[in-house]
């Protein structure tokens, strides 16, 4: 009986291995409707180790964030957090910016230093950007002090959730300007701008570039977290039926590991989408700076793997990259209990 | 399996496509009965948490 049950196939996958695709893609289907971001940067790594080749990885992974960008947009736009109008103006920013991306990596290849730029690049990149959610979340822990906890998400103003820089940006007036979801105000240069630039790493780097998206949408063009989140996952429905199509032309997309992994991330999406509706933001942010500066360890780690010719090193990178990835999941989870606790009038 | 197998000798713009296709179906599907599973079990889990 047990053996005809492991011999059992499913779309080409045994049932260990759609066993490890669902628990996995619940994971990062938490941090994406959490986050608006996590996709392509965990699947794309774990496709590469379990030995599947880069174009195949690459094609599956962008499937899947285009699938579990539905579902997470979906949710996002039942509670109002998607600014569809944000979404599509950025949209074109990216696109052009991707093209842009992609010609330097080739010119780079040209003059042979491709991969050590591009390697270097994204541990900056990703090192900033945590550094930046690290400060934010330490900053505004002293600010709020013995409060922490007690303030519901509900009662915060859309002032208080954005960040001052994002205030200071909005409030230098270059028409046009164009009036977000929110009712603030943003120069749609400065839309073009963070479309063009967040379209120029994506297409540098080769990711789905919703780490690089979420932020800046938040620092930058300033609307609330929920918001930016909701327009990131947005931003990644359409980048990734763009890698999904481009991929799907070549006929390297995995039906099978797209769809054991959509199983988990749709239940996984659901839940972190919700739980943005629960958790205080202050309260996972500093989980997610961390995360990102592990994950930049990682990267790093991985490039070293290459340069120096030790495999086992990219094992490490992964385990470092799943395990950071975990620990904020599980976050997310822990911290949306207590709220609902809180919400319901027990003590945590 | 990969999208190739699904249909043969269509251009690859429509396997693409086809592909695409699959996944948005197939997250619907996932996001429709994720939702039933959701309101038959979502009171009775906030409540266990709550109790807890």
């Amino acid at each position: 009986m047990l053996e005809s049950i492991l011999s059992f196939e499913l779309l080409g996958l045994g049932p260990r291995v759609i066993a490890l695709f669902v628990t996995f893609g619940f994971m990062v289907g938490v941090f994406f409707g959490f986050f608006g971001m996590g996709g392509s940067f965990l699947v794309t790594p774990a496709l590469l180790i379990l030995g599947y080749p880069a174009p195949v990885a690459i094609g599956s992974s962008m499937a899947f964030v285009f699938g579990t960008a539905v579902i997470a947009t979906i949710k996002h736009h039942d509670a109002g957090q998607v600014d569809y109008r944000l979404g599509a103006l950025m949209f074109v920013g990216i696109t052009l910016g991707i093209e842009l991306g992609s010609r330097l990596v080739f010119g780079l290849e040209v003059l042979g230093i491709a991969n050590v730029v591009v390697g270097i690049t994204y541990v900056l990149l990703l090192a900033a950007i945590g550094v930046l959610f690290t400060r934010s979340a330490l900053q505004t822990d002293e600010a709020v002090g013995d409060e922490t906890g007690e303030r519901d998400s509900d009662t915060n103003s859309d002032d208080d959730e954005i960040p001052a820089i994002a205030r200071r940006i909005q409030s230098y007036n270059l028409p046009p300007m164009m009036t977000l979801a929110d009712g603030s105000k943003a120069s749609l240069w400065t839309i073009s701008g963070v479309g063009g630039g967040v379209g120029l790493v994506s297409g540098f780097l080769g990711v789905g570039g919703g780490f690089v998206r979420m932020p800046a949408i938040y620092y930058v063009i300033g609307t609330s977290l929920a918001a930016a989140v909701g327009t990131s996952l947005f931003g990644g429905l359409m980048s990734g039926a763009i890698g999904a199509f481009t991929y799907g032309r070549a006929g390297v997309i995995n039906i099978g590991v797209v769809t054991a992994l959509l199983i988990g991330s749709a239940l996984g999406a659901r839940i972190g989408s919700s739980a943005t509706a629960y958790v205080d933001e202050d309260d996972v942010t500093i989980y997610f700076g961390i995360m990102l500066l592990v994950a930049s360890a990682a990267v790093g780690i991985s490039e070293l793997s290459d340069w120096l010719e030790i495999p086992v090193l990219d094992r490490v990178s992964f385990l470092l990259l799943v395990g950071s990835a975990l620990l904020v999941c599980f976050m997310i989870l822990y911290h949306g209990a207590l709220a609902v606790r809180r919400a319901r009038g027990v003590p945590a | 399996m990969t999208g190739t197998e699904l249909l043969t000798g269509v251009s690859p713009s429509l396997q693409a496509l086809a592909v695409i296709g699959i996944v948005l179906l197939e997250a619907v599907i996932l996001y429709v009965g994720y939702g039933g599973v959701e309101k038959a079990v979502a009171p009775a889990v906030l409540n266990r948490l709550a109790s807890r």
